[in-house]
């Protein structure tokens, strides 16, 4: 909302700077958004009287100009301005004045003729963006006048942001209330009078749904003169308010929009017929907007005004071009109805329309402003356009909603949610001011809400409004009473870190993706979709993080960062018959070097197993015993893919990108795992088992077994077996190649035995070994190597 | 044997002892004189024969000589062994300004560390992490935040859906109604997490990052409201007498309603192109708990009151680290995240 000071000023007296009143209105939670100066800087510019217009001898397209500006003789100025004549009332620059972007008038000789100053359009006076000839003045100004005192030019405009509760502002009038209330200031209500009918002309109105057209008031006006100019005080009001004056009928319903907030409408009369009526729109119907040449459909949901045949407005949205007003128009209806914003909640969003009515109209209207602005907008047309005007014909009454009912202020309560007191005279006269009835009560007040306040319902909002105009700035501030520290479960830091110290670099990526990739990691999960994608590549949930791990490897490998470690935390999305499962996962990228270049060491590319010991060691407090199964994944490697459990609980999932996904996907070979988030981050509280004073004893073992034997099953077969003095079995050796079968492989095992009660000796050693071997040759023929 | 013969003896150990340049040469010398066949070793079995009376003093002299000799050997041993070692930690000397091996430190990214630091610092207002769902249903997300269908503040969010009745959550403030469901009064929490708006340019991201918080108890005033997030603004900025303000705002789900401004971080207040040279920045959104939405979870608003408030952490982020681009965040340029390290 565009504030115009002086506009203000015909309610109540403004002493502040704008610079102070946009600060007090902000902090009334009217945020000021910026200040503009009504008209740029610029001087020496008087109201100047065109007397004489003569050709010029030398150009066909100038004039020379005799121009009464104050002075005693008349100024001799040459004027190319296709619309100066004699006895025009126009700015003229004299010399020594300054026009905008500093524009310094001299004494000129224009082919030939001399010229002691400039007449000017409002364009070279920054007053509009364009113009086609010199300003019209109006002729009462007094000539020689300094232009901006005379058009009150020294004002300027606050462009204060609404929310949307507050559609009372988007009336001066409403605003010039708010000031008063915030200013202490009386405010001067300036209602217009009624305007007898002259006319015996009426409007038969029919509205089909009451609910959502309470309220509709039609009247005819004949006899307009629409060629007559608007005066330049609206002109420039509308200016002001940003709002591009166009002909003194729509300037005019436009114009007491802004003053009082409610939208109007004017219909050629011609060819609206004699009736009008309020309705749903039918399915297959059809409307061409104002400025539009296409036809909008219509739908059933949409509220129309409509002649006996058809449509001619979107109601409370936008008129239609075939009833539109024009040069020619002499009669016209004017309607000013009342329209509930739920009936056009969204319907304009449908059309992709957001005009001044309908978001006026959504946030809602003061239903009783129908009568008053359909008074002062019969006068200023009456006023300008001359004609007379016929009967307002009604239909409907004052919408019922909560201001029936008054609204109880209880005393105690405003201290029980602002934290302090308000004395009684302040309660009233800050509800009072802003146009509240209050009654006082045992408890309290009994408060009635202005109609243009939708926003005060029950005692909060009243409590709302105290806080607001007295300032928030002024209450007072305390900190709760201090309760036991929060505990934050340390798992998800504890692993960040992990993941941080082993190089690894944390992203966020988005949680949509492109559905081809998704098809590509995934591809047995039908995605959730979004209904409106922002983007092809954002347009559904991803099943799981690695397409945005692998994205952003892309994105930095081509960036000359080819040695990663990523990992992400996040919800993986999936659609699954019991609905949507929201999962919490921690998965990570590897890809590069093992170890970053080093002068000394030899540096190695990662591999299956530098991904595998960062889940071991991610896992490392999962209590049930982490295993790994080979197991193809669309997304991985067919023969570098495990698939992670917990005891028998698949949790996750460790692999190499598969190449054909590296390849579509425009990334160096890489490594990627993904863990279910809960899992890991439950950490069992650590429980103390004793230690033996007794020494360990190592014993290796070299076992042939054939190739396709999984070292992990062996190792758990040892487990099995469930040696009491077996404490560590560890493989540090895997063999291939001379000395054994093609088809064979030597794993070398160190068995580390220790018992809790004695020192072992050579006969315990030689019991449990011999175990060992017997059940691996058992399970998998595995000999010792010779 | 003589005095003469004996010192003779000792001189000339001396000499070899002196040559000797290994620990092997050194042992032979030793061998040579004091060994089961040594010199000395053989003066001292001619004893013996010496006549009873001359054999202590003769015994003495040969024992003295032995002595010395012992320890002359004992010396350059050490010596010996002084340059040896001297000479291996010469031959083991490091260029210790070559670099050392290690794993390059990774990071965390920028949000999680401003996520941090506000966990924290609620925690300790005894304030608990809650956690929701990303994709909300209309009810939590809307409905029982006192926004129903139609109403301004809707088109106002940017809506990501899925059907008629499943959003991306647009706030983190269905967690809110979430954990009054579940929990009653006295409640202190806050949710940290991902939202959506349907919204993309240089200012606007389609997922960032909010933090909501909820404490709902039986005298809980706005003056607390404003007492616990100024506290926690002068903390995050580690500035105590860092100025904010609160302006009346509009939220259907908060009554009084406010936005919180600090004093522009950057200029100091003074007007810059950070803050739109008005000399404050707008952080947070706020307010006292809309009856409404006690009401819709089954708690009494007339026992109960409660403040919530709700606050951007990208934004965050981007004054405390002076990041001046959105966007970085979620292009993951590692180059940028390293920049963070593990502390922020």
């Amino acid at each position: 909302m565009r504030i115009s000071i002086q506009w203000l000023r015909d309610w109540l007296q403004i002493d502040e700077t704008p610079e102070e009143l946009g600060h007090r209105l902000t902090m009334a939670g009217l945020e000021l958004d910026a200040i503009e100066a009504a008209a740029p800087a610029f001087s020496g510019v008087r109201v100047g009287r065109v007397a004489k217009v003569e050709p010029h001898p030398d150009a066909d397209r100038l004039r020379v100009c005799q121009v009464e500006a104050g002075e005693a003789d008349p100024l001799t100025i040459v004027c190319g301005a296709p619309n100066v004549h004699e006895g025009m009332v126009a700015p003229v620059a004299v010399v020594g004045a300054v026009l905008p972007d500093n524009f310094k008038i001299k004494k000129s000789k224009l082919r030939g003729v001399a010229s002691a100053g400039m007449l000017c359009s409002a364009r070279e006076l920054g007053l509009a963006e364009d113009a086609e000839g010199l300003l019209a003045l109006p002729a009462d100004l007094k000539i020689g006048a300094d232009l901006r005192a005379a058009l009150g030019l020294d004002d300027y405009i606050l462009e204060v942001d609404l929310t949307p509760n507050r559609a009372d502002c988007l009336g001066m009038r409403g605003i010039a209330r708010e000031c008063s209330a915030l200013l202490d200031r009386p405010l001067n209500e300036n209602v217009a009078e009624p305007t007898g009918a002259e006319l015996d002309a009426g409007v038969a109105i029919q509205v089909e749904d009451a609910e959502a057209c309470p309220l509709y008031a039609a009247r005819v006006v004949d006899g307009l003169d629409a060629r007559a100019p608007t005066p330049l005080w609206m002109t420039e009001r509308l200016r002001r308010a940003g709002v591009r004056p166009l002909s003194a009928i729509v300037d005019v319903t436009n114009y007491v929009m802004l003053e009082l907030g409610q939208p109007l409408h004017a219909f050629d009369a011609g060819r609206l017929g004699g009736a009008i009526e309020v309705r749903w729109a039918r399915s297959g119907e059809a409307l061409t907007l104002l400025g539009g040449d296409q036809k909008v459909e219509l739908a059933e949901q949409d509220l129309v005004v409509a002649s006996a045949t058809a449509p001619v407005a979107l109601a409370g949205i936008m008129g239609g071009a075939d009833s539109a007003v024009d040069d020619d128009t002499t009669r016209v209806v004017l309607e000013c109805a009342h329209f509930a914003p739920l009936a056009l909640a969204g319907r304009a969003r449908a059309h992709g329309l957001h005009t001044d009515a309908s978001h006026r109209f959504e946030r809602g209207v003061d239903p009783t402003l129908v009568e008053q602005a359909m008074e002062r907008t019969t006068r200023l047309l009456l006023e300008i356009c001359g004609g007379q005007c016929g009967p307002v014909e009604r239909v409907g009454e004052l919408p019922s909603s909560h201001f029936e009912q008054p609204i109880q202020l209880r005393r105690p309560r405003i201290e029980r949610l602002l934290g302090t007191t308000f004395a009684d005279d302040e309660v009233e006269r800050i509800l009072g001011a802003l146009g509240c009835q209050v009654a006082s009560t045992a408890e309290g007040w009994q408060v009635r809400a202005p109609r243009a306040r939708f926003d005060m319902e029950r005692e909060e909002d009243l409590i709302e409004e105290l806080a607001r105009v007295h300032g928030y700035d002024r209450l007072p501030q305390r900190l709760p009473s201090p309760v036991a520290p929060a505990e934050r479960p340390p798992a998800l830091r504890g692993l960040r870190d992990q993941l941080a110290s082993q190089g690894f670099h944390e992203v966020i990526s988005f949680s949509f993706i492109d559905a081809e990739a998704s098809r590509a990691f995934y591809p047995t999960v039908e995605p959730l979709a979004l209904a409106n994608p922002i983007s092809s590549d954002l347009a559904v949930m991803r099943p799981g993080l690695w397409p945005g791990l692998v994205a952003t490897a892309a994105y930095n490998q081509a960036r000359q960062q080819p040695d990663l470690r990523l990992f992400e935390h996040g919800l993986r999305f999936v659609p699954d018959a019991s609905g949507l499962r929201q999962e919490s996962r921690l998965a990570g990228l590897l890809g590069g070097r093992a170890q970053p270049e080093h002068w000394e060491t030899a540096s190695r590319r990662i591999d299956f197993f530098d991904a595998k010991g960062v889940v071991e060691a991610l896992c490392a407090s999962v209590e049930a015993p982490l295993g790994f199964r080979s197991e193809k994944h669309p997304a991985l490697h067919d023969g570098q893919s495990a698939r992670i459990l917990a005891g028998d609980r698949p949790i996750g999932w460790v692999g190499r990108l598969h190449p054909a996904l590296c390849k579509r996907f425009d990334v160096e070979p890489v490594y990627l795992f993904d863990l279910d988030a809960r899992v890991i981050l439950h950490a069992p509280v650590a429980q103390f088992a004793p230690l033996s004073p007794y020494p360990s004893i190592r014993r290796d073992l070299a076992l042939v077994v054939k190739e396709t034997v999984p070292a992990g099953d062996v190792l758990s077969a040892i487990e099995e077996l469930g040696l009491e003095l077996v404490q560590d079995v560890r493989l540090f050796d895997v063999y291939q190649g001379k000395g054994l079968n093609p088809d064979e492989k030597s794993l070398a095992l160190g068995l580390i035995l220790r018992a809790f009660d004695r020192t072992l000796g050579e006969q315990d050693v030689a019991n449990v070994t011999d175990k060992v071997v017997e059940h691996l040759h058992a399970r998998f023929q595995a000999t010792l190597r010779q | 044997m003589h005095v003469e013969q004996l010192q003779q003896l000792v001189a000339e150990a001396r000499d070899r002892i002196e040559a000797a340049t290994d620990l092997k040469a050194l042992d032979d010398v030793r061998v040579q004189y004091l060994g089961k066949k040594g010199s000395i070793t053989a003066q001292l079995k001619e004893l013996g024969k010496l006549p009873a009376e001359e054999r202590p003093a003769a015994g003495q002299k040969v024992n003295e000589a032995k002595t010395e000799i012992g320890g002359l050997i004992e010396a350059r041993k050490q010596a010996l062994a002084d340059s040896a070692l001297a000479e291996q930690l010469a031959s083991e000397q490091v260029d210790v300004t070559l670099p050392g091996r290690r794993l390059p430190e990774g990071s965390l990214h920028p949000i999680t560390h401003t996520l941090e630091r506000i966990e924290a610092f609620f925690a300790g207002l005894g304030f608990r992490v809650a956690e929701g769902p990303e994709v909300e249903d209309d009810f939590h997300n809307f409905e029982a935040l006192n926004i129903p269908e139609h109403h301004p503040a809707r088109a106002m969010h940017d809506t990501f859906y899925f059907d008629a009745h499943r959003v991306l959550r647009t706030h983190t403030s269905p967690v809110q109604i979430r954990t009054m469901e579940q929990q009653k009064p006295p409640l202190r929490v806050i949710a940290p997490g991902r939202v959506y708006r349907c919204d993309s340019d240089l200012t606007h991201s389609p997922m960032f990052h909010q933090v909501e918080g909820l404490c709902v108890d039986e005298d809980i005033t706005f003056a607390d409201l404003r007492g616990v997030l100024s506290a926690f603004l002068q903390s995050f900025f580690d500035r105590d007498d860092l100025a904010t303000r609160f302006r009346p705002s509009y939220f259907p789900f908060t009554e009084p309603s406010a936005e919180v401004d600090i004093q522009c971080v950057h200029c100091g207040g003074d007007g810059c192109r950070v803050c739109s040279h008005t000399g404050w920045l707008e952080v947070m959104g706020c307010g006292m708990v809309h009856p409404n939405v006690l009401g819709h979870v089954g708690i009494d608003p007339e026992q109960y009151t409660g403040f919530a408030f709700g606050l951007g952490v990208e934004r965050m982020a981007m004054l405390r680290h002076g990041v001046n681009d959105l966007r970085l965040f979620f292009d993951n340029d590692i180059r940028f995240i390293r920049q963070f390290g593990r502390t922020g």
